[in-house]
C-alpha cells in the first residue's frame, strides 16, 4: 500500500512501530518506569556484589557496629519505593481511562473472531478477512465478538488489545495518526491455528481510505443490510413501526433503559439486544407477554451485527 | 551429635557392631522400607526423585519449544503438535514440579528437623500425600505424553470445554487428584507447626523458612479447593454440558478466568514464598550473620500469603472486566510489591558486614536476588493498566514469569539442594563443579529469557508457533541461551548423583550454620535427634557465637 514497507522488512526490530499518539504516550510510561526500575535495582545489584567481595571471608575488614534491626530504615525502604511506583499506577490508570472511553464520533467497525480468522465489517458494508484498513485522524471503535472460543484482537502499533468473547460484545478504540503497514494478531490462545490468526493493519490517509472503501466492493451499508434482515427474519411483523400490541416498537431503543418484568431496568446496549434476539426468555420486558421465538442458531454473528446496526438507526417518531 | 559421627557411620563398619542407631538412609534397605515409609525424610526423597523425573520431561518439552522457534514459519512440527508440547511443558512444570518442589522436598525433610520434632504431625497422611500426588501426576503425564492435550496449562473455557479435540478430561482428572495431595500436605504442615515445636521453640524463634512454609501451607489449604472445584466444573461441562462456562449453554467463560486465577495467582506465591525462605537461610548462613529485620521478614511472608488472594483480577484487565475492578486490582497488585521489597532489601542488609563465603549455595542465592528483583518489577509493569493493555499475552509475560519461577523458585531450589545436600545424603558435592554449574545456569537463563522481554515489547504474542520473520533474530538468541541453560542443568544432575557414592563424607555442620537441623548428624538418625532439643536462643544467633569465640 502506497509504498509503505511491510513490517517484515525490518531484519532486527528493537523498537516497536507506533501508529498513534497514545502509543507514544504508553512508550513514555514504559521508559520512565524502566528508569525508576533501574534506580531501584542497580544500587541493590551493586551493593550485593560489593558486599560479597568486600566482606569475603578471610578479608580483614571492619565488621563491627551492625545491628539486625532498624525500624526507621525498614519502613523507609518499604514505603518510599511503594509511593514512587504508585505514580506509575496512577499514570497507567489515567491512560487506561482514556482507552476505555471512545469518543462519540468514532467510526465503528465490527469485528468477528472465529477459529482461525478475523472478519471486519465497515459501516458502509465493506467486509475484509484478517486484514484491516483504517483512516488516520479519526477515532476508530472496534466492536467485536467471537463466534466460538475466546480470541483477543491485538494491535501492537496502538499498544492495545481486547479479548473477543463469545456471547458478549467488547470494544477497543484508537486514533491512528501515522499511515503505514502494521501487524494485527490474535493474542489469546485459541487452538490449532492460533499463531496464523494474524493479518496486516493498513493505516491510510482519509482520502486513501475513502478510495479503498469505494473499491472494496460493497453494495449496501450495514444498517441497510440489517433493515433487509429485519423483514426477512420476520422481525418487522411484530416490531414494526408504531407496534405496541405483541411487541414493543424498537424506535429509539438503543442505549435506553428498558423496564424489566418484576422491577428494575437494563440498558439496551449491543450485548443486550443480541441476547434478546437469541434468548428472548431472559430479562422479560414489563407489560408484554413473552411470545418471541428464539433465533439461536438461526442468525449468524455478522447478521446480528447488521441487525443491531439497523436498530441503532431507528429514530424515535417525533 | 558431633562431627565424629561421620566416622562411626562408615558403611564399611557393620552396623550391628556399632551398638547405636544408624542414620535414616541405612536403617533399612528393602524397597518396602522406602515405599511404605512414614519417615518424613524418606518421603522427602521420594518426592525429590519423582519431581526430578517430571522436571526432565518438562525440560525436554521446553527444549522442543525453543528448537521450533528457531525458524519463524513453524516448519519443524505441525501447529497441533506445537500446541501439545507447550501444554505439556506448562502443565508438568507448574503442577508437577514447581508447586510441589520446595514444600514437598525441603519442607518435608526440614520442617520437623528445624522445629526439633521427630516427624510431621501425621506421618501416614504424609505418605498418603505422596501416593495421591503420584497417582494424579502419572495419570496426567501419561495423557500428555501418549495422547496429548492442547489447551495450555490455563485450560480456558470454552476452548477446553467444547472445542478442543484432545484428551482434556483425563488431564484434568490427574491435576484435580494432585490438588488433594497439596491440601493434605498443607494441612499436615500447619498442624505440625502449631503442635510439634520442641520446648523453647516459640513462633519468633522459628527459622524464616518455617514461616514461609507455614504461609505456603495456608495458601494450599485456602486456595487449592477453589481450583479443584473449578476444574471439576470444567470436567462436568465437557462431559455433561451443564452450562457453566460455555455461553452457548448459558454459561460465562469469564467466570472460569476468575475461578482459575483466584487459585493460580496465589499459586505463584506457593512457588515463590518457600524459595524466599530458602534464600533467607542461605544468606544468613553464608554471611554468618543474623537475618536483618527478622520480624519484618516473618510478617512479610504472612502478608504476601494474604494479599495474594486479592490480586487475581490483574490477569483480566483486557477481558471486559469493569474499569473500576481493574483499577482496584491494579492498585492491590502494587501493594504486593511492598512485602516482596522488604525481603530483597533485608537480604542485602544481611550481607552487609557479613563474613561471606561464595560457595555454590551463596552463588545461587545472589543470582536469585537479582533475577527475582527483575521478575518482580516487570510484574509491576504488567500490573500497570495501560502497559498491560499492550504487553498482556505477549512474550513479555512469558519472560516475566520465567524470571519469577525459574530465576526465583528454580534457583532457590538448586541453592537449597546444595546447601542441605550434606544433610540429606551425608555426602558433600564437588564445590568447583557446583560453581561452574551455577554460573552456567545464571548466564544461560538470562540469555534465554531477557530477549523475550524485548520480543514482548515489540508485540510478539505468546503461544505462537508461526511468528513474523522480524522476530527471528531474538528468538535464535533465546534458543541459543536455552542450550547453555540445559548444559547448566546437566552439571548438578551428574555431579550430585556421582556424589551419592563418591562424594566426601559430610560432617554434621559443614557450613558452621545455625538451626536445629545442623545439630544432628548428617544424615540424621531415623528419629532426627538423640535427645529432644531444648531451645533457649534466637534463630540465626551468629553474633553470639562470634562473641563466644572472640
Amino acid at each position: 500500500m502506497s509504498g509503505a514497507p511491510s513490517p517484515a522488512a525490518y531484519p532486527l526490530l528493537l523498537w516497536p512501530q507506533a501508529a498513534s499518539q497514545s502509543a507514544v504516550h504508553v512508550d513514555w510510561l514504559i521508559f520512565a518506569f524502566t528508569a525508576v526500575t533501574l534506580l531501584l535495582t542497580v544500587p541493590i545489584f551493586l551493593a550485593i556484589t560489593y558486599f560479597a567481595l568486600m566482606y569475603r571471608s578471610g578479608r580483614q575488614v571492619d565488621r563491627g557496629h551492625t545491628s539486625d534491626r532498624n525500624v526507621k530504615i525498614e519502613l523507609s525502604w518499604m514505603l518510599i519505593p511503594f509511593f514512587l511506583t504508585l505514580a506509575f499506577f496512577a499514570w497507567g490508570a489515567q491512560i487506561f481511562d482514556v482507552e476505555k472511553h471512545a469518543p462519540a464520533n468514532a467510526l465503528e467497525i465490527q469485528a468477528i473472531g472465529r477459529q482461525w480468522m478475523w472478519k471486519f465489517q465497515h459501516p458502509g458494508g465493506q467486509a475484509e478477512i484478517n486484514d484491516l484498513h483504517v483512516p488516520t485522524g479519526q477515532p476508530v471503535l472496534i466492536n467485536m465478538i467471537s463466534q466460538d472460543v475466546i480470541h483477543s484482537l491485538y494491535l501492537p502499533a496502538f499498544r492495545v488489545q481486547m479479548e473477543t468473547l463469545p456471547g458478549r460484545y467488547t470494544q477497543l478504540w484508537f486514533k491512528a495518526e501515522r499511515p503505514g503497514q502494521y501487524r494485527l494478531y490474535c493474542s489469546e490462545y485459541c487452538g490449532t491455528d492460533h499463531s496464523v490468526m494474524d493479518g496486516l493493519l493498513y493505516v491510510m490517509s482519509p482520502s486513501d481510505y475513502a478510495r479503498w472503501l469505494s473499491q472494496a466492493g460493497s453494495s449496501q451499508s450495514l444498517a441497510a443490510l440489517g433493515k433487509r434482515l429485519f423483514s426477512n427474519y420476520g422481525c418487522s411483523g411484530c416490531h414494526g413501526a408504531g407496534a405496541t400490541i405483541r411487541a414493543p416498537d424498537l424506535a429509539g431503543l438503543y442505549n435506553r433503559p428498558v423496564p424489566i418484568d418484576g422491577g428494575g431496568s437494563v440498558i439496551a446496549d449491543d450485548t443486550y439486544i443480541r441476547d434478546k434476539i437469541l434468548n428472548p426468555d431472559n430479562n422479560l420486558i414489563a407489560g408484554y407477554k413473552q411470545v418471541m421465538p428464539s433465533f439461536k442458531g438461526v442468525i449468524p454473528e455478522d447478521e446480528l451485527m447488521q441487525l443491531i446496526a439497523y436498530i441503532k438507526t431507528m429514530e424515535t417518531p417525533s | 551429635m558431633s562431627p565424629s559421627d561421620a566416622v562411626m557411620r562408615d558403611p564399611g563398619t557393620p552396623q550391628a557392631t556399632m551398638g547405636r542407631p544408624s542414620d535414616y538412609l541405612h536403617a533399612q534397605h528393602t524397597l518396602r522400607s522406602w515405599f511404605f515409609t512414614t519417615d518424613h525424610k524418606r518421603i522427602a526423597l521420594l518426592y525429590l526423585a519423582s519431581i526430578t523425573v517430571f522436571f526432565v520431561f518438562g525440560a525436554i518439552a521446553a527444549g522442543l519449544i525453543r528448537l521450533c522457534l528457531v525458524v519463524p514459519n513453524g516448519q519443524i512440527f505441525t501447529n497441533d503438535t506445537y500446541n501439545k508440547i507447550f501444554t505439556m511443558h506448562g502443565v508438568i512444570m507448574v503442577w508437577f514440579f514447581l508447586i510441589p518442589s520446595i514444600p514437598s522436598t525441603f519442607g518435608n525433610f526440614l520442617l520437623p528437623l528445624m522445629i526439633g520434632a521427630k516427624d510431621v504431625a501425621f506421618p501416614r497422611l504424609n505418605l498418603l500425600s505422596w501416593y495421591v500426588f503420584m497417582t494424579g501426576a502419572l495419570f496426567t503425564m501419561a495423557t500428555l505424553v501418549i495422547g496429548g492435550v492442547d489447551t495450555g496449562w490455563t485450560f480456558y473455557a470454552p476452548f477446553s470445554t467444547t472445542y478442543s479435540n484432545t484428551y482434556v478430561i483425563p488431564a484434568l482428572l490427574g491435576v484435580i487428584v494432585v490438588g488433594f495431595s497439596s491440601i493434605l500436605t498443607g494441612l499436615n504442615f500447619v498442624v505440625t507447626v502449631h503442635m510439634m515445636r520442641c520446648p523453647g521453640m516459640t513462633w519468633f524463634r522459628m527459622p524464616i523458612f518455617i514461616w514461609t512454609l507455614y504461609a505456603t501451607s495456608l495458601i494450599f489449604l485456602l486456595g487449592t479447593p477453589v481450583i479443584t472445584l473449578a476444574l471439576i466444573l470444567l470436567v462436568m461441562e465437557r462431559a455433561f454440558h451443564i452450562g457453566v462456562f460455555d455461553p452457548r449453554l448459558g454459561g460465562d467463560p469469564v467466570l472460569f478466568e476468575h475461578l482459575f486465577w483466584f487459585y493460580s495467582h496465589p499459586a505463584v506465591y506457593i512457588m515463590v514464598l518457600p524459595g524466599m525462605g530458602v534464600i533467607t537461610e542461605l544468606v544468613a548462613a553464608f554471611a554468618q550473620k543474623r537475618v536483618f529485620g527478622y520480624r519484618f521478614v516473618a510478617y512479610a511472608s504472612i502478608g504476601l500469603a494474604s494479599i495474594t488472594f486479592l490480586v487475581w483480577g490483574h490477569h483480566m484487565f483486557v477481558n471486559g472486566q469493569s474499569q473500576l475492578a481493574s483499577t482496584v486490582f491494579s492498585f492491590l497488585s502494587f501493594a504486593v510489591a511492598v512485602p516482596s521489597a522488604v525481603k530483597v532489601y533485608n537480604w542485602t542488609a544481611t550481607i552487609h558486614k557479613g563474613n561471606i563465603r561464595l560457595d555454590t549455595p551463596m552463588l545461587y542465592a545472589m543470582g536469585y536476588i537479582g533475577l527475582f528483583v527483575l521478575g518482580g518489577l516487570t510484574g509491576l509493569f504488567l500490573a500497570t493498566l495501560a502497559v498491560d493493555a499492550h504487553l498482556h499475552d505477549t512474550y513479555f509475560v512469558v519472560a516475566h514469569f520465567h524470571y519469577i519461577m525459574v530465576g526465583g523458585t528454580m534457583l532457590a531450589f538448586l541453592g537449597g539442594l546444595h546447601y542441605w545436600w550434606p544433610k540429606f545424603t551425608g555426602r558433600m558435592y564437588p564445590e568447583a563443579f557446583g560453581r561452574v554449574g551455577a554460573f552456567l545456569i545464571f548466564v544461560g537463563f538470562n540469555v534465554t529469557f531477557f530477549p523475550q522481554f524485548i520480543l514482548g515489547y515489540l508485540g510478539m504474542p505468546r503461544r505462537y508457533h508461526d511468528y513474523p520473520p522480524e522476530f527471528q533474530l531474538l528468538n535464535i538468541l533465546s534458543s541459543a541461551g536455552s542450550t547453555i541453560l540445559a548444559v547448566g542443568y546437566f552439571f548438578p544432575m551428574i555431579y550430585l548423583t556421582w556424589s551419592l557414592w563418591f562424594g566426601k563424607r559430610a560432617p554434621a555442620n559443614p557450613w558452621q550454620a545455625r538451626g536445629l537441623e545442623w545439630t544432628t548428624s548428617s544424615p540424621p538418625p531415623p528419629h532426627n535427634f538423640a535427645v529432644t532439643p531444648r531451645v533457649d536462643f534466637d534463630p540465626y544467633d551468629y553474633a553470639i557465637k562470634a562473641r563466644e569465640v572472640g
